[in-house]
């Protein structure tokens, strides 16, 4: 093969490249760009998998799955009466009929638990979204944005974020209070400057990536920009925020109700049931503090599990394959 | 000679989540007293892991897993770690590439240069603070004394890698282990960097493990070259055997495939075929056989070990026995058929006039008040015809990336104008604009940033037609698939995410990108300088199969004036904002007319012991100079050896030195021509 090579002219007889070249003819390009790996594996699958290799994940969302079957499939495998008190079996201890005992009202607490844990879910979740997508897109704008506009919308935040966030939702919630809804509202309009400051900060670093800039030369309008490339790429970190705002709307309706300002009865939350605490404790109607209060710190605990989880799974995504 | 460090049968392992990279296999190297190692590979060879085992500060996962280190007989594989503290930075110490993030940017580089003497001596602070002034001397870091209590931030890039280099060698280390010293710096610092450790080491006799990717470092100042792939030792001989004489395939494909300045560019590169085998689970038999032109059947079944004597060796069943590729040996296909493009037939297809862009500096953070201006662009003016590739070349800061964005329209020019087909584009605004940049598109350098992680590849291939509203989703469909055939990627590849793909495929995904539309120009900004020699090639190769087919014109901006000799028909030389020189490929390549030019062609290290040994260590002294107060007059004057006093005063303006030669200089190395003494300007270039 070495004596071929010296000897034979250069146009007939090129080195074998194993394909590689050979006359470019645009008709038949070739394929020489190397295979590439058949497995396909999205970013999200290899959160997905680093995710389920965390532990304390897996509690997390064991536990809140267990909360939310608890909740809204127990009061129909468990039937208590959670319309009409009945003061006769108040305050009773846990005992046959009565697994966690009756509060003050006669209502059945294991019964009032799975309702008030439907309350405390629904407006956590609700007020969780209703903050992220207001804080996402008002984050996502002020970045791409940027220059004056920009300056503008910050401050903004930064003035809201100045004024006593309870205060004003005490205030609002006495007169709008009562329904799932309004007080789902009223958290997420206050909750949205956190996530808006995060997504605003992830999108200032995404918008000089270099895969913006090619958008941009393509001729690509703002309204593509954010929708198609900033906001999925901050979307992990949207993900990740919106667990934490879950934690947190629960804990702040829980304070609303242990302060009065929660549903209005006969609707109940956890934060209600706490309420009574004070008393209770006194009394010794451990029953009607214990339940509520560690089914309160677990969901928390579970919601906090996850978004950590959630973090470090889509930050290695990047740095592994 | 004495053997300082040897290196026997070293395997190194890195642990993932969920395989094992077999990063290092039967390593074996030795140093000896004084000598200049050269370790060279492409990126994932093994070589960085090599080093760092031998510092025992390898990453997360990272562990020698066989196989024993020696310095002067003493074995330093699972030496405790305390024992491996006072080796560290005392008897081997090391260089990093980056050494922006490899100095602590809170403590200041006295404090710095001072902590191995406290750590190692044991002396004083009044000592250590002595000797770190003492060896920032050294290494010409200019008023020692009075920059001891600077930040890392508050130097320049070639200036840190000087701090680092002062570190490294605070305690007389008998081995230091520089890998890629270089790579992060512009040519011209690092010819200034690499003529520095010379000196150290004739100075100071100690020993350089050279861990580097480019060929043309080791070759002026390597006593011996060690060629690694995959993983494994694949040769081992002196510099000038290694270059003349190389046995191993490998290094010959390797040597054949970096552009050289007097590379025919109407032909093809010669480059390897394929990529490097992934090494979670390395193929049997000789690793480099599925990209191997000489590969034979029994090249797959077992693994070459290294052979040969003391002097030379090499892993291979049928090494190569007449030296490097002669040029005709190599594949030597043209393009196509497509006349040369002289610059005077065609119409213009671009014209850069006056173009001015300054970005405003600011101070304060809610008034922003406006303190001064970074002059990116100063007045450039060029004209880039039909189906040209027009090159721009200048070191980092002379505003030519900034040049191209403003090209493609990221960036609005302060004045000036940019005309499409005699179009001002800037004329535009909005939707329109949008419409009209559909002509000039963008390929980035940055293979990882410039795709959109979240996006599957045929949805990045599909979005310019979507943004221009083009074409069905069928029609789409059918163009991703063939434009990922015309870019050499298999079309099953569509539905990967851009981090499934190695850095040569993600560069050729965002050149199919840039094509989708057909435009006219392809700015291209640094297309190739994040890439290895193998893939290099490749790329290049591609992009000027593509020019041809689509007869398009790219503006290639690189700092590699080798590559953009190779790709381009014009050269533009920039310099802090301002152009100096334009000319043809080969004219400025063999008749430099601006001094800057001149020194930039001697900087390029080449791959060719014999020229670099020889060259005048004439390097362009000091560095750019900041673009907020660029010099008065002509900018290169401060680092120019043949400035006067008018240099200072008077501007050059650009003057004709032959048909196409453009140059603005006071004191050219050619006189120019009679004719056309003033600066009649754009027009004529």
């Amino acid at each position: 093969m070495m004596d071929e090579r010296n000897t034979e002219g250069v146009e007939e007889a090129p080195l074998n490249l194993g394909g590689a070249l050979g006359a470019f003819e645009p008709g038949a390009p070739l394929i020489d760009g190397g295979d590439v790996d058949l497995a396909v594996t999205s970013g999200w699958r290899l959160a997905i998998r680093s995710f389920a290799e965390n532990k304390l994940a897996l509690v997390g969302l064991g536990i809140l799955v267990f909360f939310i079957l608890f909740c809204y499939v127990g009061p129909h495998v468990y039937y208590s009466n959670q319309l009409s008190g009945n003061v006769l079996n108040s305050d009773l201890p846990p005992g046959p009929g009565h697994p966690l005992g009756t509060d003050n009202n006669g209502y059945d607490e294991l019964g009032r638990l799975m309702v008030g844990g439907q309350a405390a879910l629904e407006i956590g979740f609700f007020a969780a979204l209703i903050a992220t997508v207001i804080g996402s897109l008002y984050g996502a704008i002020s970045g791409l944005v940027g220059g004056i506009l920009d300056g503008v919308m910050m401050r903004v935040v930064d003035v809201i974020l100045s004024i006593p966030y309870l205060l004003i939702v005490l205030i609002v919630a006495t007169r709008y209070s009562g329904t799932v809804l309004s007080l789902s509202l009223i958290l997420g309009l206050f909750a949205w400057l956190v996530p808006a400051r995060l997504i605003r900060g992830e999108v200032l670093s995404l918008r000089v990536r270099d895969f913006v800039s090619a958008a941009k030369v393509m001729g690509s309008g703002r309204s593509r920009l954010i929708f198609r490339h900033l906001l999925p790429n901050a979307l992990s970190v949207v993900i990740v925020n919106i667990t934490f705002q879950v934690a947190d709307a629960i804990i702040a309706i829980a304070l609303l109700g242990f302060l009065g300002f929660g549903l209005q009865y006969p609707h109940v939350d956890w934060g209600d049931m706490l309420s009574t605490a004070n008393t209770a404790l006194g009394n010794g109607y451990w029953w009607l503090v214990y339940p509520v209060g560690i089914s309160l710190i677990l969901v928390v605990m579970a919601c906090n599990f996850i978004g950590n989880a959630l973090r470090d799974s889509v930050d290695v995504r990047l740095r592994r394959r | 000679m004495t053997r300082v460090l040897e290196i026997e049968n070293l395997s190194t392992h890195i642990q993932l989540s969920r395989s094992v990279v077999q990063a290092v296999g039967n390593v074996s190297l030795y140093i000896e007293a004084g000598e200049t190692l050269g370790l060279v590979g492409e990126s994932g060879c093994g070589k960085s892991i090599t080093g760092l085992s031998i510092m025992n500060l390898l990453p997360p996962g990272g562990k020698v897993v066989g196989g024993s280190i020696r310095l002067e007989g003493k074995e330093l594989v699972n030496l405790a770690d305390a024992e491996m503290r006072k080796i560290r930075g005392n008897d081997i110490a090391m260089i990093f590439q980056d050494s922006s993030s490899s100095l602590n940017p809170t403590k200041t580089i006295g404090d710095q240069v001072a902590e191995p003497t406290l750590l190692h001596r044991g002396g004083s602070k009044r000592e250590a603070v002595d000797r770190a002034i003492e060896v920032l001397d050294l290494v010409g870091v200019p008023r020692a004394k009075e920059r001891l209590a600077d930040y890392p931030h508050q130097l320049s890039g070639g200036l840190r890698q000087r701090v680092m280099i002062a570190i490294a060698l605070t305690c007389d280390p008998k081995v230091l282990i520089a890998d890629e010293p270089t790579t992060a710096l512009d040519v011209t610092i690092q010819a200034q960097i690499l003529k520095l450790l010379d000196d150290l080491k004739e100075r100071f006799g100690m020993s350089i493990l050279l861990i580097t990717h480019d060929m043309g470092v080791v070759a002026g100042r390597a006593d011996r070259v060690n060629v690694m792939y995959a993983g494994r030792m694949v040769e081992a001989t002196g510099t000038k055997e290694i270059f003349s004489h190389m046995r191993h395939p490998y290094t010959q494909a390797l040597l054949a495939s970096i552009p050289r300045m007097d590379q025919d560019n109407t032909k093809t590169l010669f480059s390897i075929p394929g990529i490097p085998p992934d090494l979670t689970n390395p193929p049997e038999g000789c690793r480099f056989a599925p990209r191997c032109a000489y590969t034979q059947p029994d090249c797959q079944k077992s693994e070459p070990s290294l052979r040969g004597d003391d002097r030379h060796v090499a892993a291979c069943f049928h090494p190569v026995e007449d030296g490097p590729l002669k040029p005709e040996m190599m594949v030597t296909v043209s393009h196509g058929q497509v006349e040369r493009k002289d610059g005077k037939n065609e119409p213009p297809l671009l014209e850069v006039v006056d173009l001015v862009k300054t970005f405003p500096v600011t101070s304060g953070a809610i008034l922003r008040r406006k303190v001064g201006k970074v002059h990116a662009v100063s007045g450039v003016s060029l004209t880039i015809r039909k189906g040209e590739i027009f090159g721009l070349v200048g070191e980092s800061g002379c505003g030519k990336s900034t040049l191209g964005r403003v090209i493609v329209g990221l960036e609005r020019p302060d004045s000036g104008k940019i005309l499409l087909n005699g179009e001002d584009i800037f004329a535009y605004k909005g939707r329109t604009l949008a419409k009209k940049r559909r002509d000039l598109q963008m390929m980035f350098q940055d293979p990882y940033g410039s795709l959109d992680p979240r996006m599957r590849v045929a949805a990045i291939l599909r979005e310019p037609l979507s943004i221009q509203g083009v074409e069905s989703s069928k029609e789409q469909e059918a163009r991703s698939i063939e434009l990922m055939r015309e870019v050499g990627l298999p079309s099953r590849a569509l539905e990967r995410f851009p981090h499934e793909f190695s850095g040569g495929q993600r560069q050729r995904i965002g050149l199919a990108r840039a094509l989708t539309l057909n435009p006219k120009l392809i700015v291209a900004d640094e297309p190739v300088s994040a890439l290895d020699v193998s893939i290099r090639s490749q790329v290049l190769n591609l992009m000027k199969r593509l020019q041809v087919s689509h007869e398009m014109a790219y503006l290639v901006i690189s700092h590699d004036l080798a590559v953009v000799k190779y790709l381009a028909d014009r050269i533009g030389v920039m310099y802090l904002g301002k152009l100096v020189e334009l000319a043809p490929g080969d004219e400025i390549y063999s008749r430099p007319v601006h001094p800057y030019t001149q020194g930039l062609i001697n900087t390029i290290p080449l791959p060719d012991p014999e020229i670099e040994k020889d060259k005048k260590r004439e390097v362009i002294s000091g560095e750019l100079p900041s673009p907020i107060s660029p010099p008065s007059g002509c900018r290169f004057r401060t680092r120019c050896p043949r400035a006067q006093e008018i240099c200072a005063q008077q501007e050059p303006q650009l003057r004709a030195f032959g048909a196409s030669h453009m140059a603005a200089c006071h004191f050219p190395l050619v006189e120019p021509l009679e004719s056309a003494t003033t600066a009649s300007g754009h027009s004529q270039i």
